[in-house]
């Protein structure tokens, strides 16, 4: 292999701080998203238990078309396909304000959304009905069993299974560079196609994704242990 | 408002080329897919035993590699592939084998955690018998445990499935003319774009949730078995 090495490029010029630009896009459009996504998520999980028809049809087909589609697709679904449908000053506004970052964003939080619906779900499901039926022997009425006992067992068995999907979130919010966001993959090509140095900007972008992915991680296991209930979910740690 | 005429006559292009890859670009959703599943699976099995083996120096490189690529998108992984592959041969690669390259590699590491997961799954007694009636360790894991092993991982397995078959979607960024990209080059000429990305959303959709329903079927089968 016949090939320079010149990591200076990546604190010369401008690399620096469009690395840093791009790593702020990456945590500012994963962030929205995953508020999007939560939100969506436990509306669409909650809508799947009420007991009338249509509205459990909505959220099924919300959460198995969304999730079962690629979000390539959907990113340009939303940037190219829906925005030319809206309403003309809406479409002024998106467009001086960062359409694509926008578009971006929802087209992120509404995949994740229908993901973390399933986690959602098949946390609540994991718990055992015993669980709920002690606490009406107990004599607590049915928000005081939910408060007390089934939701907090309900956010620690769904912790875990919740990281590891916002992580993906995280990771995926690179396939936003398509519809061209700022985010740190696009600043990655942009080092690489000023600099002409690909190795060093790869070898950059992929370190800092490294980094946000593992202390994330950490910082989720660290909570996982702080409040774990001794004796109720087998885990190491 | 929709305009369904767009999608009539430009079908066959849609279908052929950018779903089976028939014409005039080669490419196509299926040819890539179905090759990086089963290679990807493959080289899964490997990375899984080598996480389970007791020699260090096995399993600290195959649990280095699986941390490494779960931390990492795939679209920087396609771009490393992209490259890094022709610097090292010294000659240009198709979009074709850097993608199959760039999906095998990363999935590997996704289905490696399956396969650990599910060798897992399986008593510890059933290996230990194994051995006790004098197979190998070796056959062993070969007629004993990884049958149990494969069935205990179906699940996870077909999620991983589609998973990966919506992920060669993320091929067409380095211009590879799958399903995505056909869609792409139909609507520079067209511009419609709400109807051709609803379009092959719907086909992409048909794809997967009938994989699921293959496996559900699948899997009621070897439970009654």
């Amino acid at each position: 292999m016949n090939y320079q090495f010149q990591w200076g490029v990546l604190w010369s010029g401008q690399s620096g701080s469009w690395l840093l630009q791009g790593v702020l896009t990456t945590l500012g459009i994963s962030a929205l998203a995953w508020i999007l996504a939560a939100a969506l998520g436990i509306l669409s999980g909650a809508l799947r238990t009420v007991p009338w028809r249509p509205l459990r049809a909505a959220a099924v087909f919300y959460v198995e078309f969304f999730r079962n589609v690629p979000l390539l697709v959907w990113m340009f679904f939303w940037y190219f396909g829906v925005p030319p449908l809206l309403p003309r000053p809406v479409q002024d506004w998106l467009f001086n304000h960062g359409a694509e970052f926008w578009a971006g964003m929802f087209a992120l939080g509404v995949y994740h959304g229908a993901r973390m619906s399933e986690v959602i779900r098949s946390g609540i499901q994991s718990i055992p009905r015993t669980q709920f039926e002690a606490s009406m022997a107990m004599g607590l009425t049915t928000f005081q069993a939910y408060r007390l006992v089934i939701v907090p067992i309900a956010l620690r068995l769904i912790v875990p299974p919740a990281t590891n999907e916002s992580l993906n979130l995280l990771k995926n919010s690179s396939v936003a560079l398509t519809i061209s966001v700022a985010e740190l993959t696009f600043q990655t090509r942009q080092i690489e196609t000023y600099t002409a140095k690909a190795i060093e900007a790869l070898t950059a972008g992929t370190l800092i994704y490294l980094v946000l992915c593992v202390s994330i991680a950490a910082v989720m296991a660290w909570v996982e242990r702080r409040f774990r209930i001794p004796g109720l979910i087998a885990r190491g740690g | 408002m929709l305009d369904l005429a767009v999608i009539a006559s430009n079908f066959r292009f849609l279908v052929l080329q950018g779903l089976f890859g028939v014409g005039a670009f080669g490419g196509g959703t299926l040819r890539l897919a179905i090759p990086a599943i089963v290679l990807g699976f493959l080289l899964g099995i490997g990375v899984g035993l080598a996480r389970l083996a007791r020699a260090p120096w096995i399993r600290l490189p195959a649990s280095t590699y699986v941390e490494f690529f779960r931390g990492v998108p795939l679209v920087m992984v396609i771009f490393w592939i992209w490259f890094i592959i022709p610097q090292l041969l010294r000659l240009p690669i198709p979009e074709y084998g850097v993608a199959l390259t760039a999906f095998v590699i990363f999935e590997a590491a996704y289905f490696g955690e399956i396969v650990r997961a599910g060798i897992q799954s399986v008593p510890r007694g059933q290996g230990e018998a194994a051995i006790a009636i004098g197979l190998t360790p070796a056959q062993a894991m070969r007629f004993i445990v990884l049958p149990q092993a494969l069935r205990n991982m179906v699940p996870s397995l077909v999620t991983q499935m589609i998973v990966l078959f919506k992920d060669t979607s993320l091929a067409s960024i380095i211009g590879y003319v799958d399903l995505t990209k056909a869609a792409q080059i139909v609507n520079n000429r067209e511009i419609r774009p709400f109807e051709l990305y609803l379009f092959i959303a719907v086909v992409y959709w048909i794809c997967t949730y009938s994989m699921s329903r293959v496996a559900r079927r699948f899997e009621r089968r070897t439970a009654a078995a």
